[in-house]
This record gives structure tokens, sequence and C-alpha cells, in this order.
């Protein structure tokens, strides 16, 4: 054992790193409703914490019941909201629409006016799909940023983006990998990403040996 | 509340106005000619709504599809490759060409 003086490159604390405007006018707004009595700093919790327990993991199960029940895949297709919440995923009041993949047809999701995500049901949105050169390119040049992703699509793939320009958000429901015939609802859960219900990848079987 | 003036396989334009304010078309798909898809419902108007009008009236949103070809000039991909946008129904003039 040795034991040698050495520093750490100091991390900056939270407080000590820049805030911008909107993030101190959050701040005094969360304060101010609780202080006056509007909501509870329990509820206040209670509420982000429901926020972010969203995660990919909703969507997964969501895809991978389609793929093992068709006719549960036609009512996610008719009324994504009602649908989810069969399998008691409540993914909030936003209505959210799946559109599915086929061998013709390879989806891809965007909000070029600001980055709308479904939320609900995939969780926090990732900063590339934030970035102005994500909504910008996705929609002039898609297959160049999904390479990007490492995805490369057939040339006669239809390369489909939707752009969610009003209130309404989209999920790609990816097509179902070959090789997954016998594996159960949690395994083919498994192997569905966000990335894959975001149309920048596409499902992979995850190697059992 | 309106009824929908297009339906499903229509080929339609978007106008090619450029009115200020809180506008959701994109810039993109303006004067461009695409089908509806379907229709995504019947909304309130975003372009109110921003300036804080509550009661006016629910308009019919489309899906409208647009080839990639349609939308830039030197568009490298399948020629079928497309995007789809959600447009409110005061955006849309059918096209008659």
């Amino acid at each position: 054992m040795h034991d040698h003086p050495h520093t750490h490159p100091k991390q900056p604390d939270l407080e000590d790193s820049p805030f911008t405007q909107h993030q101190v006018m959050a701040q005094a707004l969360e304060e101010l409703l609780i202080e006056k009595g509007v909501i509870s700093a329990d509820e206040m919790r209670k509420g982000l914490e429901i926020v972010d327990a969203q995660s990919p993991a909703d969507g997964a199960r969501l895809v991978a019941r389609c793929w093992a029940d068709p006719s549960f895949e036609s009512r996610v297709l008719e009324d994504t909201n009602a649908a989810a919440r069969e399998i008691d995923l409540n993914v909030g009041g936003i209505v959210i629409e799946a559109i599915k993949n086929t061998p013709h047809v390879h989806n891809v999701i965007v909000c070029t006016l600001c980055s709308c995500y479904p939320s609900g049901l995939l969780g926090e949105k990732p900063d590339w799909y934030k970035s102005r050169a994500y909504r910008s390119r996705v929609v002039r040049e898609p297959r160049a940023v999904l390479a990007e992703f490492g995805t490369f699509l057939p040339s006669e793939v239809e390369v489909r983006v939707h752009d969610s320009t009003a209130e309404r958000r989209y999920i790609v429901i990816p097509m179902r990998p070959e090789g997954t015939e016998h594996m159960s609802e949690s395994e083919l859960a498994a192997c569905v990403t966000r990335d894959c219900m975001i149309g920048v990848a596409m499902p992979h079987v995850l190697s059992t040996e | 509340m309106s009824t929908p003036k297009f339906t499903a396989g229509q080929r339609v334009r978007v106008r090619a106005a450029f009115p200020l304010g809180h506008v959701r078309t994109p810039y993109y798909t303006r004067g461009c000619v695409g089908t509806i898809e379907s229709l995504a419902g019947v909304d309130r108007n975003p372009e109110q709504l921003a300036y804080g009008i509550h009661d006016g009236p629910s308009v019919p949103l489309y899906r409208v599809r647009f080839h990639q070809t349609t939308l830039w000039r030197s568009y490298d991909g399948n020629p079928n490759d497309s995007v789809v946008v959600d447009v409110f129904e005061h955006w849309l003039e059918a096209d008659l060409a």
C-alpha cells in the first residue's frame, strides 16, 4: 500500500455553477407556491418523483405487449393512452399516438419547433433530441442522422419523419426482431430501448450466451 | 365546431403565408403540396391560445404527408421518403392540380 498525497480536480458544487434566469424563476415560483399554501412541499416532491419515475421501460412494456398480442397492438394504434391503461400505464393527459414500423416504412420522431416528446411513455428526453442539430437535420437528411446513430436503412425502405407540431406526441413501435419467437414478454421488453421508440435505432436481440 | 373540410388521401397545399405571431406550421412546408394522411382531431388553435384567447373556435388538425423531394431541392435518399406534419385546417387549401 502506498500513501502519496495527490489532489483531485475540484468539481464545483451545484451552488457554484451558474444559474440561468429561468432556473432562478422556477425556484422562486416553487418557493412561493409552497409559502402561500397553494401546494405543500410534500405534494411538490411527490409530483417530481412521479415524473422522475417515468422511463423507457414503460414504453418497452407497451411494445412487448404489442408484439405478443396483435389485438392489443390494434388498440394501441387506435388509442394509445387508453390501451396503455390496460397494462397499468398512466401516460397522462397529453395524447400520444403510436406509429408502427413495417418492412416498407421506418418511422422517426422529432419536434422541430421545440422538442415535444412522449415523456409519458419514455421519461426524460435526451439532450440530443432537444438540440438544434437534431431538430433541423432529421427532417432534412434523416438517413445521414440515423447513420450517425449507427443505424443504416436499405434504400428501398421509406424513411418517414413525424414532426409533432401540434399537441400530440408520437412514439414508434419497432418491428419485432427475428429470433424472438419463444421469448416471454419481459424478455421482449428488454430488447426495446428508448432510441428504438424514437426511431434512431432498431431493437437488438440480447445474446443469452 | 367546424366540420372537417379534407379527407384522407386528398392533396392539399400549405398556404405560403408568413404572418407574425405564434404559428406552428413549419416554414419548410409553406407553399408545399402534400397528402392528407388522417384527421388527427379537432383542437383549439395554439395561435390564439398563445395570447390567452381560450374561447376561440376549435380547428380540425390533419396529419399531412409530404415527399422529401417536394420539401427540399436536393434530397438525397429514397424518393418515397417523407415527412408527416400536424397542420391546422386554416393553413391548408385543396390542391386541384
